[in-house]
């Protein structure tokens, strides 16, 4: 039994030595295998008498399992080494950029006249839209601007002949909708505008949001309120606005309608020319000429209209400081919104 | 209307500063648009008297002057100016004086002669314009007194930018009628009263154009002393109005038309021959005007004319020849009412806008006459002197404007602002405005509108005067109430923001450029079309409509690439403007997306990938767009011809059978015209076309297996992929579930003239397995009708 003794230490170093799973499975062929060394004991014990061949059994078959586990643990330890080898292999750089296509950003004036929508479609009113090229009777005509009123002169229209323009305001378009629509009507009509003016200060194409209610029993009182929610919703701040009188052909009462400087808080500065007052927007009750020209019975319905231009306010909002950006759409410019 | 706080203030003194009555106004609806000093900071100057002026020893330019004026007696000043004589008044700073900009006069030696002090020039007082020497005074300026009392410097000038309606306050008086209002104060000007006449004479006049000019006041005044000067007031107050003093019949009708708001014109008698006639121009007739400007008149513009010739464009502009000179003696005042409707747009129609057109225009109160004339009149006498004729009023009673009576309903007024105003208070607003009660019931009152004001005509307008003078911002604010009706909403109704988004998240961004291009650009894209172009563009580069965005877009391009940008992928939206033409009876306005890429196919990034964008990048962006109508059989690319694109580059985009848009490269020829370094790809899709998806219909899933069956085949290489596949799938049955073009090959090992297209099949039944027969039947008359149809083999 020396042997046993001697082949299994034999066996166990080599398992302890053996350096890959190839390595180890050659000791387990060796010892353990059909025709391996511990194996081959168990067919000498023929040799043995009886009485001895029991116990001879159960040591040799107590040495191959020694063996085996050992072989078993240490494949283990070989795979668990490979892995962690791999795993390492595999580590990256995890704070370099992903790959893929960038975001690309919507134009701030879009993202201006889609946040003025929201907040009013939220309350059921309806997005509509018009012509660019306008007939004078949409444009003026019907929104009680006369041929020569001097009104007219406050527009810088272009012309495209006589009779057609390109609107100067989106106002054309409560005169389509009220042609086709009876009242209720809520609607709110973003859109390029043109005027025939071009300086740092003036755009000859630029974009307004007008909306118009039409309803029983509207009131100056709830214009005041929808243009006042509205302001301080827009600017998400409990804004002061003020309302002075002022002079659309299309509404009576008009009024302008102004905040408080967001640059200076009401202190005045450059932004506001040092009245600390902002002039946002332009309103009115519906006139009832307008009314007229519509078909809509002014004696039993009445409305408000309000517009603003919306390069106005996103430049508000934004503090962008030059309207000229808006249209030369540098992707410097419009990666930033 | 620009005017003097202290002229106003003659008329109406409520207890505010010029910068208090200036926000009041404001917010009453006569914007203010600047408060000014009416004078540079400056003091210790003294009205000056030159006693004695003698050349300087030492240099050519400059005078020696003994000066009157300061306290201790005459000062030695030299002075620079030419105009530096004995006996002119002139401002004296004397020596501690501080003129504008902190500038302080200290005793001084010019070349050798010592100077006590400096005579100044209206600019260095920052006082007028002019800066050609010294600035002389009356000589009825008392010499010694400061110069900011004599010249009542401690004013302001307050700018008001008066809407189109408020013509009633482009006066002293209206303006402080309007005061009066908001003050509750009393309102008085000058004392206007009748000046009675010294001499017979009078001019005919026959007013013959009726509605146009109904009211026309005429008054001769005989020798007048056209010599005299303005008195320094009214040219200050003149000068604080932004006008120039002119002469003194000139300056006063110019006074006459800040004060009262009435435009008025002196002609020279001696030039007239005969009566005057009020008359529309024939076209063609020719008159020079005061400028000097010589015009043919318009058929219909209203004219004052004598016997013989046209005098003057009534209400605009008077004509040179009939106009008031050094020579004038005699002269003959106009004070007329023009119509509104006869004088607007005129005066643009001739390039010309004037303080008397501006007027007309908005509406002149057409009861002012007779007053402004007696107002003139009682100036020019203290002025120029003259005997005054009688005053000669012509009317058309039956043209004249009719009177307007407005009946205010009480209800109204709290249904229309939302707030209830007491009876008194309605009555006294409306009343204190000038209207005036005429009858009263118990649902409301009527009202006379007064002649000055053009802007009330209905009851609407009386909301808005009681809103105004109550104050706006005194009215409630309130939310609005209404229905929460569930209105029908299509849901196959694709959201633009949706389309956007998409285009978004495939790394473009959103552009918006002008919707008017150059022509040339418009010709070098579209070269058939003639765009609907503007009768008064901002410039050339601004002057058509576009019948496409992709000109703006690669403008936008070449801005960036201008700017180091050089990977570009840039999204529009909005109209394009396609003239009437062979296809189009109308001009139509179609909602379009289009977008355009350049440089590398990815970002810049670590991972490398330096290739350029292709056509399929840019298809894959348009076929995302299309998936959102869930339509994808409706669609095709066809290969199409395009003047701006490559034309072996470029797809006609198809919806059914009606072209929706198109994609492909810019041509080369027009890449190198743009100075593009690399290809630019494009796209173009109709808004409308993109409006409509399809809804979702199930489609029970199969529980079967499916096969696929891989088949590599050569084919003419003119073949279109689209074709085959379309050939395919008809073959195929109705066991295909996918058909995917996997690879194309041309090149090596294949005839020149022919590819290799590997086509992977799909096929799978949804109630059962499919059997190898009934694949290999399928894929067989799938290459059997390719053969056929387009002479492929298999690889």
């Amino acid at each position: 039994m020396q042997d046993l003794q001697s082949l299994t230490d034999q066996a166990l170093e080599l398992v302890e030595q053996a350096d890959g799973l190839a390595a180890l499975d050659q000791v387990r062929v060796d010892y353990l295998g059909k025709k391996g060394q511990l194996t081959a004991l168990l067919k000498g014990l023929g040799k043995l008498s009886a009485e001895e061949r029991p116990a001879a059994g159960a040591k040799i078959n107590e040495a191959k399992q020694q063996v085996q586990e050992k072989i078993n643990a240490r494949r283990n330890e070989l795979e668990q080494a490979a892995i962690n080898a791999k795993l390492a292999e595999e580590t990256i750089d995890v704070t370099l950029p992903g790959r893929g296509e960038e975001q690309g950003n919507a134009h701030p004036v879009t993202r201006t006249m889609r946040r003025i929508e929201e907040l009013f479609v939220r309350l059921g009113f309806s997005v509509e839209e018009g012509p660019e090229i306008e007939d004078d009777y949409h444009n003026f005509e019907a929104l009680n601007i006369p041929a020569h009123h001097p009104a007219r002169a406050m527009h810088d229209t272009f012309y495209i002949d006589p009779s057609t323009v390109l609107r100067t305001h989106t106002s054309p378009v409560q005169i389509r909708t009220m042609e086709k629509a009876a009242p209720p009507i809520r609607i709110i009509c973003p859109g390029r505008v043109y005027r025939c003016d071009s300086d740092v200060t003036h755009s000859p194409m630029f974009h307004q949001v007008e909306g118009l209610v039409v309803d029983k029993g509207v009131s100056f009182a709830h214009l005041k309120g929808c243009v006042d929610q509205f302001l301080k919703a827009f600017f998400e701040a409990d804004v002061p606005v003020r309302f002075r009188p002022s002079y659309f052909p299309f509404t009576e009462p008009s009024a302008e309608v102004d905040i408080q400087c967001t640059a200076c808080g009401g202190e005045g500065c450059r932004v506001c020319s040092g009245t600390g007052w902002l002039e946002v927007m332009g309103c009115g009750m519906v006139h009832p000429n307008v009314f007229a020209s519509c078909n809509i019975d002014s004696e039993t319905y009445s409305g408000f209209a309000f517009g603003m231009g919306v390069e106005r306010l996103a430049m508000l909002r934004y503090g962008v400081n030059d309207l000229r950006l808006f249209f030369d759409n540098d992707l410097r410019f419009l990666k930033q919104f | 209307m620009k005017f003097s706080n202290s002229w106003l203030r003659e008329w109406v003194n409520p207890q505010l500063t010029a910068q208090e009555l200036a926000d009041q106004i404001t917010m009453a609806g006569l914007e203010v648009d600047g408060v000014e000093k009416v004078a540079g900071e400056f003091s210790g100057v003294v009205v000056g008297e030159i006693l004695a002026a003698e050349q300087h020893p030492d240099a050519d330019k400059l005078r020696v002057c003994k000066v009157a004026g300061h306290p201790d007696g005459e000062m030695q000043v030299v002075c620079g100016a030419p105009n530096a004589r004995v006996g002119i008044k002139i401002p004296f700073a004397l020596v501690g004086a501080m003129l504008p900009g902190d500038f302080k006069i200290k005793k001084a030696k010019l070349r050798g002669v010592e100077s006590f002090g400096m005579l100044c020039a209206q600019t260095e007082l920052e006082l007028g314009e002019d800066s050609d020497g010294i600035w002389e005074l009356p000589e009825d300026a008392p010499t010694g007194e400061d110069l900011r009392k004599y010249l009542q410097l401690d004013d302001e000038t307050i700018e008001v930018d008066l809407t189109p309606n408020r013509s009633d306050c482009l006066g002293i008086a209206g303006i402080a009628r309007e005061v009066g209002v908001l003050n509750r104060c009393a309102v008085s000007g000058p004392e206007i009263a009748p000046v009675a006449q010294q001499i017979d004479d009078s001019l005919p006049v026959s007013l013959m154009a009726e509605e146009a000019c109904p009211r026309y006041v005429g008054r001769v005044i005989r020798n007048i002393d056209i010599t005299a000067t303005t008195p320094m007031w009214m040219q200050e107050r003149l000068r604080r109005s932004g006008l120039r003093s002119i002469d003194p019949v000139v300056d006063v009708t110019n006074y006459v038309l800040l004060e009262l708001g009435q435009p008025m014109h002196a002609f020279d008698l001696q030039k007239l021959k005969g009566g005057i006639k009020v008359r529309l121009a024939e076209q063609g007739e020719e008159l020079t005007l005061l400028d000097g400007q010589e015009v043919k008149l318009q058929a219909g513009t209203l004219l004052i004319t004598d016997e013989e010739k046209p005098l003057a464009m009534a209400g605009i502009m008077g004509g040179l020849d009939s106009s008031v000179t050094e020579s004038t003696r005699d002269i003959f005042l106009e004070s007329a009412f023009f119509s509104p409707l006869a004088i607007a747009g005129k005066a643009r129609s001739y390039g010309l806008h004037t303080d008397s057109s501006h007027r007309f225009e908005r509406g002149v109160d057409y009861r002012l006459q007779e007053k402004a004339v007696e107002r003139a009149t009682q100036l020019l006498l203290d002025i120029v002197g003259g005997e005054p004729g009688p005053v000669h009023l012509r009317e058309l009673s039956e043209v004249m404007p009719a009177e307007r009576h407005i009946t205010l309903r009480r209800a109204r007024v709290e249904q229309g602002l939302g707030v209830a105003l007491g009876d008194d208070e309605i009555v006294d607003i409306l009343t204190r405005l000038g209207l005036e009660k005429i009858e009263q019931n118990a649902d409301g009152w009527t009202f006379l509108v007064p002649s000055f004001r053009f802007d009330i005509a209905i009851e609407a307008d009386l909301l808005e005067e009681l809103a105004r003078v109550y104050g706006y911002n005194r009215i409630p604010s309130e939310s609005f109430t209404a229905a929460l009706d569930i209105v029908p909403q299509q849901e196959s109704e694709i959201a633009q923001d949706a389309l956007e988004q998409t285009l978004l998240a495939r790394g473009y961004n959103e552009a918006i450029t002008f919707s008017f291009i150059d022509s040339d650009s418009a010709a070098l894209f579209d070269p058939k079309a003639e765009p609907v172009a503007l009768q008064n563009p901002i410039s050339a580069e601004l002057a058509v409509m576009r019948t496409s965005l992709i000109p703006g877009l690669c403008k936008s391009l070449q801005y960036n690439l201008n700017r180091q940008q050089n990977r570009v992928r840039l999204f529009e939206t909005g109209l394009r403007f396609v003239p009437p033409g062979n296809s189009e009876r109308e001009l139509k306005q179609e909602p379009m997306v289009a977008g355009l890429i350049y440089g590398n196919r990815f970002a810049e990034n670590w991972t490398g990938g330096k290739d350029l964008v292709d056509f399929f990048d840019i298809k894959a962006d348009i076929e995302a767009l299309l998936a959102h109508c869930s339509a994808e059989d409706e669609f095709r690319f066809e290969a199409g011809e395009h003047s701006a694109l490559h034309p072996g580059q470029c797809a006609r985009i198809l919806r059914g059978d009606v072209e929706v848009g198109v994609v492909g490269a810019l041509h080369p020829q027009l890449q190198k015209k743009l100075d593009l370094p690399k290809a630019a790809f494009v796209f173009e899709l109709s808004l409308e076309a993109l409006g409509q998806a399809r809804l979702p219909a199930f489609r029970p899933l199969s529980r079967f297996p499916e096969v696929r069956r891989d088949l590599a085949l050569l084919i003419d290489a003119d073949v279109p992929a689209a074709s085959m596949v379309e050939t395919a799938v008809e073959a195929a049955g109705e066991t295909l579930t996918d058909l995917k073009v996997f690879d194309v090959y041309q090149g090596k090992g294949i005839d020149f003239n022919r590819k290799s297209v590997a086509m992977g099949l799909t096929f799978q039944h949804p109630s059962r397995t499919l059997n190898d027969d009934e694949i290999n039947a399928a894929v067989d008359a799938v290459v059997g009708k390719l053969e056929q149809k387009y002479n492929a083999s298999l690889r």
